[in-house]
Formats: structure tokens, C-alpha cells, sequence
């Protein structure tokens, strides 16, 4: 692995072990996730003990130690989302593509995860897929939305086999 | 723009006077509203074209466009409001661009089809100040988001930004900043509601050096987002308020900490900062004050209960944002175990306004023990969703009805939720409640930071506590017993009500456990979870029995309790359910609504019959 990269945006952070978390998520920018090696690295780098950056990196929900799909499906389950139906949409995205949440399909195209509220509850329901937001949403466009995105039986058949 | 670095308060004054020399308040501008929510909806295409029209139609020396934070009124963007007139118009695309540069821009004609309507009345209303979510409100923080750009300094210092940085470094001393503050009766908007002048004074007081202050963004409640709102659309309110509390607490280092939810927040924050610093608002010997003071910014990684102060602080010191004993409070011992004050975004933004305007202004609005204003944002099931600033005081019911315009699809309203995963749920009986710190913690609810969600007779309240339990058991962070173990355990028992294992016993059971985590959390994640089970409890104790002794769900939402049937008078045979099911549940002869039926076995109860029928055809029972 290209470690250079990582050392690269730890000197943008001086090597300040304060800045672990913005360290953290640059690497996962890089690398889609975070790889054991890159965590590896930062530990020596920065003179920290591995676990304590393993443990920062599964405390906080915006880390994944699994290589994630092409596109990030997020769903809100934020309080006015839930109320106007975001598990539903939950649901059906989990139904369509075969995964539960925090799961990725296997063929890698897509990752769908739930979130805590985006802000925008005047568009409740919504999903974002990447950074495209979808608002007032009802279930039965979920699978059309997917469509656009590559989505096809096969992501999800894979897995069944 | 001036690059040169000021250096005294006349610097700053004359700075002042050459922007506003250079504006034309007659000048026609158009202020396009680029909130979260209104980029949502595809704000930034709109700026774009607008900026492509007016290119196009040479007007670029006649006109200006100003691309601003959130205004407010999220349910109708994108937002455009042009000046001088105040001429609001709702829902703007692309398609609408041309006309409003044309007609109105040019001709100063009104289009009305984007005029909000008002759908009690059906009357158009042009100025932007009297729709009735505008008109009912009073904006004393949150009005200048729409009169900034929030990457333009000059914006915020044309509206007299900073001069209340200057009156307190130069004719106040930091003591007389806590008194005015103090006397201001200022209490944390976060959710606390803890005195800001004591919080302060306590650090102040307290030995060690140096000391922090810190601006808390990490606005995790569900459906509240004030904060960020203020934070990307006015982010020098927020750096003045903390320079302000800085000098009288007498610290040299400060933190904004924003949840990693929110880019654009982060975004804003860090060209601003890096603005003041080139204006000389940070940095070393301020405006000539002999005070030096930086601030740094941090993101979240995603945990609610890295908000909670202790825990904020071990965030920043690069640990895991987990909270620590309160043996001794963060003002004497908080970052790095230096004396900290930490205050939430809102409560920053305040701090400007009490000391340009004093004390008695402040708290010339507002209840007995709540002065001021306080953003909520109003959101679920209300006709108007968005940001809404009101005196402290005002009823449920005239934010609710008078701001919100009632409830979606004239359904019957329920309950009204606040204070986030900590807070209650409030029943139609005290919809005239005066909102504020004090009565919202008598009825069992709480303030927190101002989420206010709206909700109607399809929600199922023990859903709704189940819905809180889970998101706090995500969120727990697993330190101390009582909340790891207590929110597990209540969650299965709310679980097994929702599902239709409720059994006698279990509803004194929730109260048991809920005392037991109350008494014996560490923090206030866990001494205020039970909130949301023992408020819905309280006012809807039969929606409870009904799940526990019935098996039925009164709301309809707990698929284990209902059952969709298709209404054979109403079927019309269109076969839209059956291409949709996909489970092939559903059978039926095409144009013979009397044959249609739901297969119960096969049923998984997605709702998608339901989505799409549209003669009313289907029903859940």
C-alpha cells in the first residue's frame, strides 16, 4: 500500500494527535475506508497506541474498517423523517438491493447506511444518494432513483447465490 | 475588497462607512437563499442561472445578487427575495429565472404565480415579511442571514458587525462584559439553559491557565438544525459572540466544533475565520486592543454523545468523545484539565447583540426566568416546515397554528415532541403552554437545543419512544451501566409491545428502569433517556394498553399489528397494486375491483399497495 499519500495529510495536520479524527477522515476520503495498514501507520506516526486509534476509529459512525460500494446510499431516520415515513424508504432500499443497512452490496456498487437527521427535514423523507438529495420521497420511486445509479437485479442476485 | 488589516476602531469605522458609501439601498438585489435545505432542493442550479441571465441581459452594473444562508422557511424553497421591494418569491427552478430577471428585475413587474400563497385565504402575499411564518416571528438572531452573504465579511461588518467587539474591548472591562451578560439573565440555548454570565464567571474565576472557550456545533438531536443554519449562514455572529466571551473569560485559544453532518457549516466557518484573521479580528493585539485570541475549527465523526461537554473536550484532546465524571465542572476543569467555557452556537450569537444594545433590551421580551428569543426549528407533520425565532413564552399553539399553519393535510394533531432523544412529547391538552426553559421541564419535557416535531394521528406514540430508545442505545456510549444495559432493556420491552409480545407489568417495568437511569447515569444521555417513554406514557397510556392488551395499533404504523385489506367497494380493478406488490401478494382480474385480495401470508407489509392505489382502495387495519 501507498502510505505516502497518508503521510502526506498527516504533515498537513503537523502530526498533531489532537487532529486525529480529521486525519482519520482524510484517510478514509483516500482510501474509501480505512485500511489496517493506513491505521497502522497513523498509530506509529503519531506515536499513538493502535488501540486507541482503532478505538476512535469504530467510535464514531462516519468510519468503516470495510472497503465500501461505488455509491453511498444514505437514508435519514432523523425524527420528521421518521414520522413521514424514512423507514419505510429504509425498507425498501434494503429489500431492492438485498443488504441490510451498514452493508454493502457485493459486487461493491453500492453501500447503504442510515442516518441520524441531514438538516433538510422540509424534504422528508429523504435519501441522498453521493451527493444528490432526494426529498419527499415516496418508497415506490426508491427503485427507480437505484436505476440511475447502475442499479440492476444482478447486484443484488449475486449475493443470493 | 480591502485586504488591509485593521488596526484600531476607527480603522474599522471607516471600513465601515466606505462599504455603505458604495452601496445603493435602491440598487435592486436578489437574494437567493443557499441553505442545506434549499440546496436540497437544487438552490445552487438556481444561483447559477441567475447569475448566467443577468450576465445575458447586461444588467450585472444594475443589479446584484447576494447568495445567502438559510432564511428560514425551508418547506417553500429555493427562496429568491428581491430588494428593495421585499418581493419574496417560493419555489424558484431554473425555468422561472428569465421571467424574474425580465419582469421583475428590469420591469419591476410581479410575477404572480411565485407569490406564496396563503392557503387558509388563498391570497397571494408579495413582501416576504407578511407571509404569516415571517410575520409571527420576531428574528433578532437569525434575521441577518438573510441580509449576508456568509463568505463576504464586508456583509456582516455593513450591518454594524463587530462594533459590539469594539465597545467591549474598548470601553468595557471583562468583568463588566459577565455583569451585562449576567443581567441579561443570557441561559445556554444548547439545552441546558445554564446561566452564560455564572458559566462564564466560574471560568474566569477559576485557577490554571490557559483557558478555553469553545463553540459547540455538534447539533445532534434529530430534526433541530438551528444551529447549523446560523453557523453557515452567519458564522461572524457567531466568532464575534465568542472573541466577546473570550476577552472576559480571559482565554487566548478558541474551538468551533462542528458535527461532521454538516460540510457547508465547516465550509462557511473556515473561510470566515481565515477573513477575520486577515481583518484583524483574530489574532494578535485586536484592533490595537492589546488582546490576542485564535480560534480553530474541528470536525465530528458522527456521535451524538461527543455534544455532551466532557466529552466535546476529550474530542478535541484527539481522544474518544466519551463523557467523563462532572466531579468537577468543565469551567474548572475541562480541555486539556484547564478551565473551559463552552457554550452552544446559538448562545454565541447572542452575546453580540447584549452587549451593543444592553442588558435591559435583551430581556425586554421573553418569561420570568427565560429571556430573549429562541430558534426552533418546526418540523414533521406541520404545513410549514422551518426556522422559527420567537420571543421565549410564546404558546405551542401560536408557533404551531399561527407560524406553522397547523397540520399536513388538515389531520388531527397529537403530539408535539421536543428537547430531542432527551425530551418529551407533549399532548394536545397543553398546546397553550408557554414555551420556555421552566414549563417545559414541568410537563416532562425539556428546551434542548429547539428541535419542535410535529405529529399527527397517523404517528403510533409507542413507536415513537421505541424510535428514541434505539437511536439512544446507537448513541450510548457504553461507559456506565445504567445507560448501556438500561436503554438495551427498555428497547426490548418497547420492541416487544410494538411487535406484539406486550404482556401485563411491562409499562410499570419502563418506569422502574427509568428511574433506575435517571438516579444512576453517568451523564445526561442516560439520565434523560427515560424522557420519552414516561412522557408518552403519561399522555398516551391507552395507545400502550391498546398494544399490550388489544395487539392493535391505533396509528396504524407497527406492522406487526396491522394488516392491509383492499377495499372492494372502492377497487376499481386497475391492477396498479398487483404490478407494484413485490411479493406478488395481491391477486385479482383486471376492471373486477371485486376480486382483489391480499394474500396475508405473503404479505410484508412494505406499503407500496397503499403508495400507489389511487382510488383509496387500500386500508390498513
Amino acid at each position: 500500500m501507498n502510505l505516502e499519500n497518508v503521510e502526506e495529510i498527516l504533515a498537513k495536520y503537523k502530526h498533531n494527535e489532537s487532529q486525529i479524527i480529521s486525519i482519520l477522515q482524510e484517510v478514509q476520503v483516500l482510501h474509501n475506508y480505512l485500511p489496517e495498514e493506513a491505521l497502522k501507520y497513523v498509530a506509529e506516526r503519531l506515536n499513538m497506541p493502535l488501540a486507541r486509534v482503532y478505538g476512535i476509529a469504530t467510535f464514531y459512525k462516519t468510519f468503516s474498517l470495510e472497503p465500501r460500494g461505488e455509491h453511498l446510499i444514505r437514508v435519514c431516520l432523523g425524527t420528521a423523517c421518521h414520522v413521514r415515513g424514512g423507514p419505510r424508504i429504509l425498507e425498501t432500499a434494503e429489500r431492492i438491493l438485498g443488504i441490510k443497512a451498514d452493508e454493502t452490496t457485493p459486487d461493491y456498487k453500492f453501500t447503504l447506511e442510515s442516518v441520524n437527521c441531514l438538516g433538510c427535514c422540509a424534504l422528508g423523507p429523504v435519501m441522498v444518494v453521493d451527493d444528490e438529495y432526494y426529498g419527499k420521497l415516496p418508497p415506490a420511486n426508491v427503485e427507480k432513483i437505484l436505476r440511475q445509479y447502475g442499479y440492476s437485479s444482478s447486484n443484488k442476485e449475486e449475493k443470493d447465490d | 475588497m480591502t485586504k488591509r488589516k485593521l488596526k484600531s476602531p476607527s480603522d474599522l469605522e471607516k471600513l465601515r462607512q466606505e462599504i455603505l458609501s458604495k452601496r445603493d439601498p435602491k440598487k435592486s438585489c436578489i437574494t437567493l437563499c443557499s441553505g442545506t435545505g434549499c440546496r436540497a432542493y437544487g438552490s445552487e442550479k438556481v444561483v447559477a442561472a441567475f447569475q448566467e441571465e443577468i450576465r445575458k441581459q447586461n444588467l450585472a452594473d444594475e443589479v446584484d445578487i447576494r447568495v445567502t444562508g438559510c432564511h428560514g422557511f425551508c418547506e417553500k424553497g429555493p427562496l429568491a427575495v428581491i430588494y428593495p421591494e421585499e418581493i419574496c418569491y417560493t419555489e424558484v427552478n431554473t425555468e422561472d429565472v428569465s421571467d424574474i430577471v425580465s419582469q421583475t428585475m428590469r420591469e419591476g413587474q410581479i410575477i404572480d404565480r411565485l407569490l406564496y400563497k396563503d392557503p387558509n385565504t388563498g391570497e397571494k402575499i408579495i413582501r416576504e415579511s407578511e407571509i404569516p411564518f415571517y410575520k409571527h416571528q420576531t428574528r433578532r438572531i437569525f434575521g441577518n442571514n438573510l441580509k449576508i452573504d456568509p463568505k463576504n465579511i464586508e456583509d456582516y461588518i455593513a450591518l454594524d458587525g463587530y462594533s459590539a467587539l469594539v465597545r467591549a474591548l474598548f470601553e468595557l472591562t471583562p468583568e463588566q462584559v459577565i455583569d451585562e451578560v449576567k443581567k441579561a439573565n443570557l441561559r445556554g440555548l444548547g439545552g441546558g439553559g445554564f446561566p452564560t454570565g455564572i458559566k462564564w464567571e466560574t471560568t474566569r474565576n477559576a485557577p490554571g491557565e490557559p483557558k478555553y472557550v469553545i463553540v459547540n456545533c455538534d447539533e445532534g438531536d434529530p430534526g433541530a438544525y438551528m444551529d447549523r443554519s446560523l453557523m453557515e449562514g452567519n458564522p461572524h455572529s457567531v466568532i464575534e459572540g465568542l472573541i466577546i466571551g473570550a476577552y472576559a473569560i480571559g482565554s487566548h485559544e478558541g474551538f468551533i466544533y462542528v458535527r461532521e453532518e454538516y460540510p457547508l457549516a465547516v465550509e462557511n466557518t473556515t473561510i470566515a475565520l481565515d477573513q477575520a484573521r486577515k481583518y484583524g479580528f483574530l489574532g494578535r493585539n485586536i484592533l490595537g486592543s492589546g488582546f490576542d485570541f485564535d480560534i480553530s475549527i474541528y470536525r465530528g465523526a458522527g456521535a451524538f454523545v461527543s455534544g455532551e461537554s466532557s466529552a466535546l473536550t476529550s474530542v478535541l484532546e484527539g481522544k474518544v468523545g466519551k463523557p467523563k465524571p462532572k466531579y468537577v465542572h468543565t469551567a474548572v476543569s475541562g480541555l486539556w484539565e484547564k478551565p473551559t467555557n463552552l457554550n452552544n452556537v446559538e448562545t454565541w450569537a447572542n452575546v453580540p447583540p447584549i452587549i451593543n444594545k444592553g442588558a435591559d433590551w435583551f430581556a425586554s421580551i421573553g418569561t420570568e426566568g427565560s429571556k430573549g428569543t429562541k430558534i426552533f426549528s418546526l418540523v414533521g407533520k406541520v404545513n410549514n416546515t422551518g426556522l422559527v425565532e420567537v420571543p421565549m413564552g410564546m404558546t405551542l399553539r401560536e408557533v404551531i397554528y399561527g407560524i406553522g399553519g397547523g397540520i399536513i393535510k388538515g389531520k388531527k394533531f397529537k403530539a408535539v415532541q421536543t428537547g430531542g432523544p432527551s425530551g418529551g412529547c407533549i399532548p394536545e391538552s397543553l398546546l397553550d403552554l408557554p414555551v420556555d426553559f421552566d414549563e417545559l421541564t414541568k410537563v416532562g419535557s425539556m428546551m434542548g437545543s429547539g428541535g419542535m416535531i410535529v405529529m399527527d394521528e397517523d404517528t403510533c406514540m409507542v413507536d415513537v419512544a421505541r424510535y428514541f430508545l434505539s437511536f439512544l442505545r446507537e448513541e450510548s456510549c457504553g461507559k456506565c451501566v445504567p445507560c448501556r444495559e438500561g436503554i438495551k432493556r427498555m428497547l426490548e420491552i418497547l420492541t416487544d409491545i410494538t411487535e406484539g409480545r406486550g404482556k401485563e407489568g411491562d409499562i410499570e417495568l419502563l418506569e422502574e428502569v427509568s428511574e433506575v437511569l435517571r438516579d444512576a447515569s453517568l451523564c445526561a444521555l442516560g439520565t434523560t433517556a427515560p424522557n420519552p417513554i414516561l412522557t408518552t406514557i403519561k399522555y398516551f397510556r391507552d395507545e400502550y394498553e391498546a398494544h399490550i392488551k388489544y395487539k392493535k395499533c391505533p396509528a396504524g404504523v407497527c406492522k406487526e399489528l396491522i394488516e392491509y385489506l383492499i377495499d372492494l367497494e372502492q377497487c376499481t380493478g386497475c391492477h396498479r397494486c398487483v404490478v407494484n406488490c413485490p411479493e406478488e401478494a395481491i391477486t385479482g382480474e383486471k376492471k373486477k375491483g371485486e376480486t382483489y385480495k391480499i394474500d396475508q401470508s405473503k404479505c410484508i407489509k412494505c406499503g407500496v399497495c397503499l403508495d400507489v392505489c389511487k382510488f383509496d382502495a387500500v386500508e390498513v387495519r
